[in-house]
């Protein structure tokens, strides 16, 4: 009994209040994009928002339920449950459901699932798991491989299935592995190839080479001192400059013949060489008009013009910030995206108080994975990136996603909640 | 090794952080910084309806409808909402080409591709319905409903004048105006336009990306209803504005037909005429170009623009302003000095009442003559200028040299010389009467439009002074009227030589040596007096008259271009509009059949043929 009551204490209300009030302002939103005054009823079940709310009942029956599932559970059946994950991914493949182009979907009857999304959570476990090996050293090629194993067989998986948004939050797991020892200049390099691309698509390429050139030189000769230009340093300015250089010139051809149309177009739009607004470019532009014309204070709940009237597609699910921008104006965006800054904030606060590397890894992992859903969904709604689908966590409607979302949660809430506990 | 990299944690903190603004900041530019967003917003999710009133009727004195309306539609597109719409399928209902598709549509999406433009306009209530249950399967497209001009009878066009879309300048002049609406263009439509017009409605509903509506937008707090337009109840007599315009078929020329007592406007012809029903609906643009290239002018009022010289007509009001001058009196007589000015033959006229019914040329040169040069200043051409001065003044209070403020646009003033006229001419002192003496008969400088003659006959027929002409006697359902168009205006002029107008324009028509014994009607006391305007041409034949002589009912003014004598063409003319109105019928049938078939001018060219009106 007195066991119990302690944890019970020790866990994070932060954490708990956040999830609680981000899910609740979520539905709202869902319940205001699909609004139609002739089924405003809120426990209409043929109506999204009526199936939203079931999904939110089992959300917080299984929040309970992690809550109070020892954390021992999901360290000792980590690989099984990535294992399992990673199976359904398979099965995906042969009997999924074509939604959007992507083959993503498991039909059990009424319910839908998208094994995807649950993927994030077996590798995150697995990955964590396999972080706190005794002695581990990421120096050996070995232990490198199987990390990158273990990421890049979902995420290739989740490929095959056409779902690119999905695929790229695997990305996210550079950030825990930086902070376990991974080289800074890995996030570099991933910086410097995306600017590049980027830059070999707007401006001329020859132009670009002659300017990286340009900067190595003076990297070499102004920047560093003679004495400081050691012949290692030259030697890799010279390797930088071949290997981007290289890159600049294959961008074309991966752009040509890696990317789909689709995805080309989008990155088109994004740029501005393209502004096809009735294709690509429609939903980011009618995304726009609609968080454009909330203005300060925005246009009030179920006031929304835009995406009442179905101008935003999937707007209560990839584009359900539209709603806000929309309902919600300047203030509420603010102040939504601040509660998720709060959020990623705090469980990094809580990874690093963490005694296990399991807890701080899956904590870091738990925190990455919200950030990149975050950083790619809000910047492709606000036309910042590509358009790539991908739910905003917590608010976004699909039963899927809110349910993954929350047992990533509330496994590390649990987790950390038994922090003090003897390994 | 567990902190080895726990600083590393701040770099991660930086990046979510560092993301975090940078949402914010595109938020701001987003949301705060450019109103860019919201104008599109505005734009395609609601759909503003204009509710067009229906203008208001218009009916004659006797409570006859001149004008109603009929309902037309307007076809509607917001061209990006039409895009993917099968193009095929659409032109096969809306029996258009596929090549008259994509110019239409091109045209509207340049005008804008997120609002709404007229497609195809004023469609019949009969095409509408054979497509009105199929237009769902178009989305981007609704439709608008206007109202067009009906007029029962094809008459009175210069009166009714036109509707027409507004042009650019009445755009900027007047909010109330958007591109593709319809205004008065002319007549008493333009002159009552804000009382036609009634009050626009507006429904602003919300729309979903299919342009379906979806419901009314904050509750329908935008949406108004639209007012009708107020009716005009005018004072036009429509029979006998039938009959007068029958009676100028074929001919060139004006009637103009007022009350005396209240300056209302019985009947107002300007020939060559048309069918008002030519310049409404689509046929309009077509029928407009071909009227206005005729070249006998028939969308020019000449009843209000023409100016003419007005002839012997102008003699009756020289008359007035001498005797009221007291430089001649009612006995006064002048020899008839042929070598002064030219005349007929007749003997000499002893009195006023003579000379106006002989109309003899040098008794009104001697009669002028004393009214510019009185002998007041010893400097002749000091006099002259306090003569003419005083004239000019005088000639004013008749209503000439002046807009008369009738309620219809266009009218002209005419001209009546003043000194500064003339010093402009001849420089100062380079003038004396001799210069000017043509005035004294109407010719020379002096120029009048029709309805000023009309107002004569009506001032010598109120014995002393006219009532500003006017079409409309009030409008709406509260009777509204404009007062300043009922004022009754003095020309000073004592009543007794009126009287003597009168009796001298009576003598015109009934005495022997008379000029217009064909005004002559059985039992109607006619009083008249011919007029024959100089011209290039052949002569303009010109006749004013009003009757019955005590307590009259109507004054007259009939202009027959290039038809010589007054006598002859403008004089049987008028008493055919007065027996018609007076009498309420023609007996002498003969004489009419006689002078509405007659085709005074046949050398020249007659309106061309026109479009087949729209009905």
């Amino acid at each position: 009994m007195r066991e119990r009551t302690t944890d019970r204490k020790r866990f994070d209300w932060v954490l708990i209040a956040l999830y609680a009030g981000l899910v609740l302002f979520g539905w709202l939103n869902i319940y205001a994009a699909l609004y139609d005054e002739s089924h405003a009823a809120l426990f209409d079940m043929t109506r999204k928002h009526g199936k939203q709310l079931m999904w939110i009942g089992i959300s917080f029956v299984v929040a309970l339920l992690l809550l109070m599932t020892e954390a021992k559970v999901f360290s000792s059946a980590a690989y099984v449950i990535y294992g399992f994950t990673t199976l359904l991914l398979v099965v995906t493949l042969f009997i999924g459901k074509t939604t959007n182009g992507g083959q993503s979907w498991i039909d059990f009857g009424s319910v839908k699932l998208q094994p995807s999304e649950f993927a994030k959570l077996g590798t995150a476990l697995a990955l964590a798991k396999y972080m706190s090996t005794i002695d581990l050293d990421l120096r050996k090629w070995r232990a490198r491989l199987t990390v990158a194993a273990i990421v890049l067989v979902p995420a290739l998986l989740v490929l095959l299935q056409h779902d690119t948004g999905s695929a790229l939050v695997f990305a996210s797991f550079i950030l825990p592995l930086y902070r376990e020892g991974l080289s800074g200049k890995v996030l570099l390099v991933g910086v410097a190839a995306v600017a590049l691309f980027v830059l070999a698509l707007v401006i001329n390429k020859y132009l670009l080479i002659g300017i990286l050139l340009l900067l190595c030189l003076g990297y070499l000769f102004l920047w560093l001192g003679s004495h400081s230009r050691t012949r290692r340093r030259v030697l890799g300015v010279v390797v930088f400059f071949a290997v981007a250089s290289a890159f600049t010139l294959s961008v074309d051809f991966a752009f040509e013949h890696i990317l789909e149309s689709h995805q080309k177009e989008r990155i088109y739009v994004l740029l501005g060489k393209s502004d096809d607004l009735k294709g690509s470019g429609y939903n980011v532009h009618q995304s726009k008009i609609a968080i454009g014309s909330g203005g300060f204070g925005g246009k009030g709940f179920l006031k929304g013009t835009i995406t009442k009237a179905d101008f935003v597609p999937e707007q209560e699910t990839d584009f359900i910030f539209c709603t806000v921008g929309e309902e919600w104006g300047f203030w509420g965006c603010t102040l939504l995206i601040a509660a998720y800054i709060v959020l990623l904030l705090r469980i990094i606060t809580l990874a690093e108080r963490q005694r296990s590397v399991f807890g701080r890894f899956y904590g870091y992992s738990t925190a990455s994975i919200l950030f990149i859903h975050l950083f790619i969904n809000v910047g492709m709604v606000l036309g910042l990136l590509p358009v790539i689908g991908i739910p905003l966590p917590f608010l976004s409607y699909g039963g899927s996603s809110l349910l993954a979302f929350t047992f990533l949660l509330f496994i590390f809430v649990r987790q950390d909640a038994e922090r003090n506990h003897i390994l | 090794m567990a902190n080895k990299f726990s600083e590393r944690n701040i770099v991660v903190r930086a990046i979510f952080v560092v993301v975090g603004i940078i949402f914010v900041v595109r938020l701001a530019f987003l949301q705060l910084f450019s109103s860019h967003y919201k104008d599109l917003a505005a734009r395609q999710s609601l759909r503003d309806v204009t509710l067009y009133p229906a203008r208001g009727l218009i009916y004659d004195r006797n409570g006859q409808l001149l004008v109603y309306n009929e309902a037309v539609y307007d076809l509607m597109v917001i061209p990006r909402m039409a895009r993917g719409i099968d193009t095929a399928y659409f032109c096969r209902t809306m029996g258009i080409e596929r090549a008259d598709f994509e110019a239409r549509m091109a045209r509207a999406t340049k005008y804008s591709p997120y609002s709404a433009s007229p497609f195809m306009k004023q469609i019949s209530k009969e095409e509408y319905g054979q497509w009105q249950n199929l237009l769902y399967r178009f989305p981007g497209f609704y439709v608008s409903q206007r109202t067009l001009r009906v007029y029962d009878r094809p008459i009175a066009a210069h009166v009714l004048g036109y509707v027409g879309e507004v042009g650019e300048a009445d755009l900027g002049k007047d909010p109330y105006y958007k591109p593709g609406d319809y205004m008065g263009k002319s007549g008493l439509e333009r002159s009552y336009e804000e009382v036609l017009r009634g009050v626009k409605g507006r429904r602003v509903m919300q729309v979903d990306v299919h342009s379906r509506e979806v419901g009314s937008y904050l509750g329908g707090a935008l949406d108004s209803l639209a007012t009708e337009g107020a009716n005009l109840y005018t004072t036009l007599d429509a029979d006998l504005q039938q009959y007068a315009e029958q009676l100028m078929e074929g001919k060139r020329g004006c009637i103009v037909a007022i009350e005396p007592p209240t300056g209302e406007v019985l009947a107002l012809v300007s020939a060559p005429a048309y069918d008002p029903n030519l310049l409404v609906g689509r046929v309009r643009g077509t029928n407009y170009a071909a009227l206005s290239a005729d070249i006998a002018k028939p969308l020019f009022n000449r009843a209000l623009q023409a100016q003419y010289p007005p002839g012997s007509i102008f003699k009756v009001a020289q008359a007035m302003i001498a005797l009221q001058l007291g430089v001649i009196t009612p006995g006064t007589g002048f020899p008839c000095n042929k070598s002064l000015i030219g005349c007929h033959n007749h003997p000499s006229a002893s009195s006023v009442q003579e000379a106006i019914k002989m109309s003899c040329n040098p008794y009104f040169y001697y009669t002028y003559k004393r009214v510019i040069q009185q002998g007041r200043y010893r400097n002749v051409h000091r006099d002259s200028e306090y003569g003419l001065m005083v004239w000019h003044d005088y000639m004013q209070r008749f209503g000439f040299g002046m807009r008369l403020p009738i309620d219809l646009p266009g009218v002209r003033s005419g001209n009546i010389p003043d000194t500064a006229y003339y010093n402009r001419w001849y420089k100062r002192d380079g003038w004396t009467f001799s210069t000017i003496y043509s005035n004294s008969i109407g010719q020379g400088e002096v120029e009048v439009v029709p309805l000023q003659m009309a107002n004569l006959a009506c001032i010598v027929a109120n014995r002393g002074y006219y009532v500003t002409p006017h079409v409309v006697r009030y409008y709406g359902s509260d009777s509204l009227r404009d007062e300043s168009l009922m004022q009754r205006h003095e020309t000073g002029i004592d009543r007794q030589y009126f009287e003597i107008a009168a009796r001298g324009m009576y003598d015109v028509v009934h005495a022997p040596g008379g000029t217009a014994h064909r005004a002559n009607i059985p039992d109607i006391d006619v009083c008249g007096k011919t007029g024959t305007a100089e011209n290039i041409g052949m002569d303009h034949s010109v006749f004013v008259a009003f009757a019955p002589k005590d307590n009259p009912r109507i004054a007259v003014a009939v202009y027959v271009e290039n038809a010589g004598a007054g006598g002859v063409w403008a004089a049987p003319i008028a008493s055919l509009v007065i027996e018609r109105y007076v009498r309420g019928e023609v007996l002498r049938k003969d004489f009419e059949k006689m002078y509405m078939q007659a085709r005074p001018c046949q050398k020249l060219p007659l309106p061309r043929h026109i479009k087949k009106k729209r009905k």
